[in-house]
C-alpha cells in the first residue's frame, strides 16, 4: 500500500532528523565543555552594562539592586568556589533555582531584572598548559 | 470569505483547551532543576492538531491568543516577549518543514520544540546584549527534541482520532 509505505519514509526521515540533531547537539555540548574550564572570577551585568567582577575564590555575597531606586533585589552568594543566587525579588524566582555555577562560560539569568551573572577566566594572560 | 460558525467554535474550543492545558503544565513540578525554564509545552498539541487540520493561519492565530492570555494568567510582559518570538520562530519552521512533506507530525514536532527554544535565546541575547548564553541553548536543544517527540506524538494521535466531519 502506497500510503503506509509512505509513512514509513517519513517515520525513517523523522529518525535521521533527531539522531542528525542529537549528534550537532552533542558534539556542541562536548565543545563547549572541553572549552570552558573552571572559572577564576563571576562577572554580573545589568543591562548590557558591568555590575561588578567577583572573584570565585572569595566567599561573599553581593546585593544585586536593580529598577527604580533599587528595589529589585538578585542575592549572589559565593560560596566554595561556586555562585548562585540565593534569593530574587522577580516574579519566577528562575534564577534563583538555577544551579550553582563555577565553569567558565556557564552564566545565571534573571530576564525580568535583566541581570546576566557569568563565570570567566581570570584576566591575566593565560599560560598555555602544554606546547605542542 | 468568512469563515463559518463551525470553524469559530471548534477554533475557540481549541484555545480553551490550550489554555487548559497551560494551566496544568503551571502546576506540575519543575522537569529538571538544574536548568530552570524547561517546560514539555503541552498546548503545543493543540497547535500542532490545527496546523495540521486546518493550516497555518489558524494555527498561527490560535497560538498567538493562547501565548497572550497565559502570559497574563501565569506570566509577565517580559515572558510575553519570549513566547511570541519562541512561537513565531517555530511556527515558521514547523510550517515550511510541513510543506517539505520530508518529516511526519513527529518529526515537524521536534524542530518546532527546538526552535521555540532557539527563537527565546535569540530574544534574550538580543535584551541581554549578551552572546553567551550558547550554554543554555546546548540544554534546552535536547529538552525541545524530548519534549517536541512527546507533543508530536500526542498530536498524531489526536489528528488521526477526531474525524474530519467533527472540524
Amino acid at each position: 500500500m502506497p500510503a503506509s509505505k509512505n509513512h514509513k519514509r517519513l517515520f525513517r526521515n523523522d529518525l535521521i532528523f533527531i539522531a542528525v540533531l542529537f549528534v550537532l547537539v552533542s558534539v556542541l555540548g562536548l565543545c563547549f565543555y572541553l572549552s570552558h574550564g573552571e572559572g577564576d572570577e563571576v562577572v554580573v551585568t545589568v543591562d548590557g552594562e558591568v555590575f561588578g567582577t567577583y572573584s570565585l575564590s572569595d566567599d561573599i555575597t553581593v546585593e544585586i539592586r536593580t529598577g527604580e531606586q533599587g528595589k529589585e533585589l538578585n542575592l549572589l552568594v559565593i560560596k566554595d568556589g561556586k555562585a548562585h543566587v540565593e534569593t530574587a525579588s522577580c516574579p519566577d524566582g528562575i534564577c534563583a533555582g538555577h544551579k550553582p555555577i563555577s565553569r567558565k562560560g556557564e552564566s545565571i539569568v534573571c530576564l525580568p531584572h535583566r541581570v546576566f551573572i557569568t563565570v570567566h577566566g581570570a584576566d591575566k594572560k593565560e599560560e598555555p598548559d602544554i606546547i605542542v | 470569505m468568512r469563515p463559518s460558525t463551525k470553524k469559530i467554535a471548534m477554533l475557540g474550543l481549541c484555545t480553551a483547551v490550550a489554555l487548559v492545558l497551560a494551566y496544568i503544565e503551571s502546576m506540575l513540578p519543575p522537569v529538571f532543576h538544574a536548568v530552570p525554564g524547561i517546560k514539555i509545552g503541552l498546548p503545543n498539541i493543540i497547535i500542532i492538531f490545527i496546523l495540521y487540520r486546518y493550516g497555518l493561519k489558524e494555527a498561527a492565530v490560535v497560538s498567538l491568543v493562547r501565548m497572550v492570555a497565559v502570559s497574563f494568567m501565569f506570566g509577565n510582559l517580559m515572558a510575553l516577549i519570549y513566547s511570541l518570538a519562541g512561537g513565531f520562530l517555530s511556527m515558521l519552521v514547523m510550517v515550511l518543514l510541513k510543506k517539505s512533506k520530508l518529516l511526519s507530525v513527529v518529526g515537524v514536532s521536534v524542530a518546532g520544540g527546538v526552535f521555540h527554544n532557539v527563537g527565546q535565546i535569540l530574544m534574550a541575547m538580543l535584551f541581554l546584549g549578551t552572546t553567551e548564553l550558547g550554554y543554555y541553548l546546548i540544554v534546552l536543544t535536547v529538552t525541545g527534541i524530548l519534549s517536541g517527540i512527546f507533543v508530536g506524538l500526542c498530536g498524531a494521535i489526536i489528528v488521526k482520532r477526531i474525524p474530519n466531519k467533527l472540524i
